[in-house]
């Protein structure tokens, strides 16, 4: 038996013994900070075309003092990088709170009381899910170029439309999950000692339920950037000038055969992103099983999602 | 024994309390207007068949399950028709042992914190407090302290039902209901976990009511027996009555399953043997539930229910023993 443990300790060190999950946290500390810190770090405007050097085609990295070359239009690649992270990294990580939040407490309300309460919430989840994302834009750009000045839709708006649209996936699984749960003889013994059923909820239910939440925010992660950029690539999501790293990568688009490294830095960006995000994931999920043992960490789920492999998030519930 | 006792209030009464539910559509009948009482400091061994509506009982005492009718009386007071909210302080005076160690601890607390946490929905020890109160309650079941920081995937099935122990006890409940605590545990762990439970029941002053499928756990552990047969209860007494001279021929029934541990008298041991199954809950047999089964049935068990009734110092439901005035039903000898 293992030498005895605080709790929070105990979480901790299961954690940090998974490597690849505390190398992941590193550098997405670094990738944060590089964007919380942008305008300290770089002197150069990302909007600022190169005048003196831009002769209408991207400046090769380490051109002109461009470290990472610029894009077509002769802006510095390496500040929009950096300044684009704000962007994607913002859009990501408040569309999925908004789209765990919403979707966990709809999810567990339903899972739990069960009825009408739960045939209310899983209609409203079928209507949510009929709407098509991309149509919904359209309409609501429309709707926005056509009220105010302004030709598209903000910031705010962007992160408040992913998130109220991709809710529904997190209820069902959290629904899925509590349905089962709360059959849990532990749940019985919860409520014969007067728990309430917030309290059985929060402090029974959910953390039993909390590895595949956490698989599929570390998902949604990864979506959510590759959404906003498919949104930038149709002219719905963020504008330029503003960079964020689905424009940038979209407007390279063009200039691929000449200037493969106006597309290749942003998508290394998401990639290396995406993947740390998920070897977080991973970690989390194992530290919060207790009856994980490091020794047969099975092939790392992280790999798989970055990779492109489809990941299963209801295959990852632990038994 | 039993007389002196009934002059106090009951600290649990019910009163022909009843519950239905629906299966697949189906009505089934699961309590059948069930009455009986414990006395402050008694345990009353409750016994029967799997299926017969033990757990049921354990369940709507404690309103996780709602009676279909009747009423439950805790010290004098009517608690069937309290709201969930107005229950939760009376939660605190009667506590449940589960009959599954290994599923009513949640995988994902510590001992710690599973023992804390009826301490902090009660309102009960400061931090400091509770964390003294943890240490005593680990010592009071046979735990060291340096348990508390573990989690139950840890423990052995006779430990985990230690902490349901200790866990039922955080709050000093007047009244105990274990529901088949021993039945789940390997044989030689079981009289470790009986002998615990009862030297508590001395220690603490506890009420408890124990619920068994075997005659032979209740025994070493109960002040009065109730056998219970198809949601129905059938007999009513004192350990010693009941176990001298039962009344009820299911009583008698069961009690020949218990082989003695001495070979001599075991091999004079007379079985009574009853054919049949345990009826569908779904269609009961009418009249007494036990006359299919029942080799001293007659015409009017199989049309009246008999109601329990008192003999001296027994209560029985059987139409045979009500004719022969109080008399044993003849299956066993002597």
């Amino acid at each position: 038996m293992s030498a005895v443990v605080a709790p929070t300790r105990h979480l901790l060190q299961r954690f940090l013994s998974h490597r690849l999950a505390v190398l992941s946290v590193v550098l997405l500390f670094c990738i944060v900070s590089i964007a919380i810190f942008a305008p300290w770090l770089t002197k150069i405007d990302p909007n600022a075309i190169d005048q003196l050097h831009w002769n209408g085609y991207p400046l090769a990295p380490g051109v002109a003092g461009h470290l990472l070359g610029t894009d077509e239009s002769g802006r510095d690649l390496l500040a929009r990088l950096m300044y684009g992270a704000r962007v994607s990294l913002t859009v990501a990580l408040g569309a999925v709170a908004m789209q765990i939040v919403i979707g966990t407490a709809l999810g567990a309300v339903a899972g739990y009381y069960g009825g009408w309460v739960d045939y209310v919430i899983m209609r409203s989840v079928d209507v949510v899910l009929s709407i098509p994302l991309l149509p919904l834009l359209l309409v609501l750009t429309a709707i926005v170029a056509d009220t105010s000045n302004k030709a598209a839709l903000s910031f705010g708006t962007i992160i408040l439309i992913i998130g109220l649209l991709s809710w529904p996936s997190v209820t069902r699984l959290v629904r899925a999950d509590f349905l089962s749960l709360r059959e849990k003889e532990y749940i019985e013994a919860a409520r014969a000692i007067g728990c309430s059923d917030a309290r059985i909820i929060i402090r029974h239910l959910l953390p039993n339920a909390i590895a595949p939440i956490i698989v599929q925010a570390t998902l949604a992660v990864a979506d959510v950037i590759i959404t906003e950029s498919t949104l930038s690539f149709l002219g719905f999501g963020i504008q330029p000038p503003t960079a964020s790293w689905g424009n940038m990568l979209a407007n390279a688009e063009a200039n691929m055969p000449i200037a493969p490294w106006a597309a290749i830095f942003p998508g290394l960006c998401i990639f290396v992103t995406v993947l740390a995000v998920s070897y977080v994931g991973d970690g989390l999920r194992d530290a919060f099983d207790p009856h994980f043992n490091p020794e047969n960490r099975p092939q790392s789920r992280g790999a798989r999602a970055a990779f492109g492999r489809k990941v299963e998030p209801s295959a990852e519930v632990p038994t | 024994m039993g007389n002196e006792m009934r002059t106090t209030t009951p600290l649990l009464e019910l009163r022909e309390v009843t519950k239905q539910f629906v299966r697949s559509g189906l009505p089934v009948r699961a309590l059948e207007g069930v009455s009986f009482s414990i006395y402050p400091g008694e345990t009353l061994g409750l016994v029967g068949e799997s299926g017969s509506g033990k757990t049921t009982i354990a369940r709507t005492i404690l309103r996780l399950t709602e009676p279909s009718t009747g009423h439950i009386f805790f010290a004098g007071r009517d608690i069937t028709h309290l709201s969930q909210r107005a229950l939760r302080p009376l939660r605190r005076e009667m506590q449940l042992i589960f009959q599954d160690p290994y599923a009513s601890l949640n995988p994902r607390m510590t001992v710690e914190a599973i023992l804390a946490e009826p301490l902090i929905v009660h309102g009960i020890a400061s931090r400091s407090a509770r964390r003294e109160r943890i240490a005593e309650l680990l010592d009071l079941v046979g735990l060291a302290p340096e348990h508390a920081r573990r989690y139950p995937h840890e423990f052995s099935g006779g430990q985990r039902q230690r902490i349901g122990i200790a866990r039922a006890l955080s709050v000093h409940p007047r009244l105990l209901i274990a529901d088949e605590p021993v039945s789940a545990l390997d044989v030689s762990i079981q009289a470790q976990v009986l002998n615990l439970l009862r030297t508590l029941q001395e220690k603490l002053g506890l009420t408890l009511l124990f619920i068994a499928h075997d005659l032979a756990v209740v025994r070493h552990i109960s002040t009065r027996v109730a056998v219970m047969y198809l949601g129905a209860l059938c007999e009513v007494a004192a350990r010693d009555t009941l176990y001298g001279r039962p009344l009820h021929p299911y009583t008698q029934a069961l009690l020949s399953a218990i082989p003695y541990p001495d070979p001599v008298r075991e091999r004079g041991r007379r079985r009574i043997i009853l054919s049949g199954d345990i009826p569908s809950r779904v269609a009961p047999p009418s009249g007494c539930r036990f006359h299919t089964r029942c080799p001293l049935a007659f015409a009017r068990c199989a049309s009246e229910e008999p109601a329990l009734r008192s003999y001296a110092d027994h209560q029985v439901a059987c139409h045979w023993v009500q004719e022969h005035d109080g008399q044993p039903a003849p299956l066993l000898p002597g």
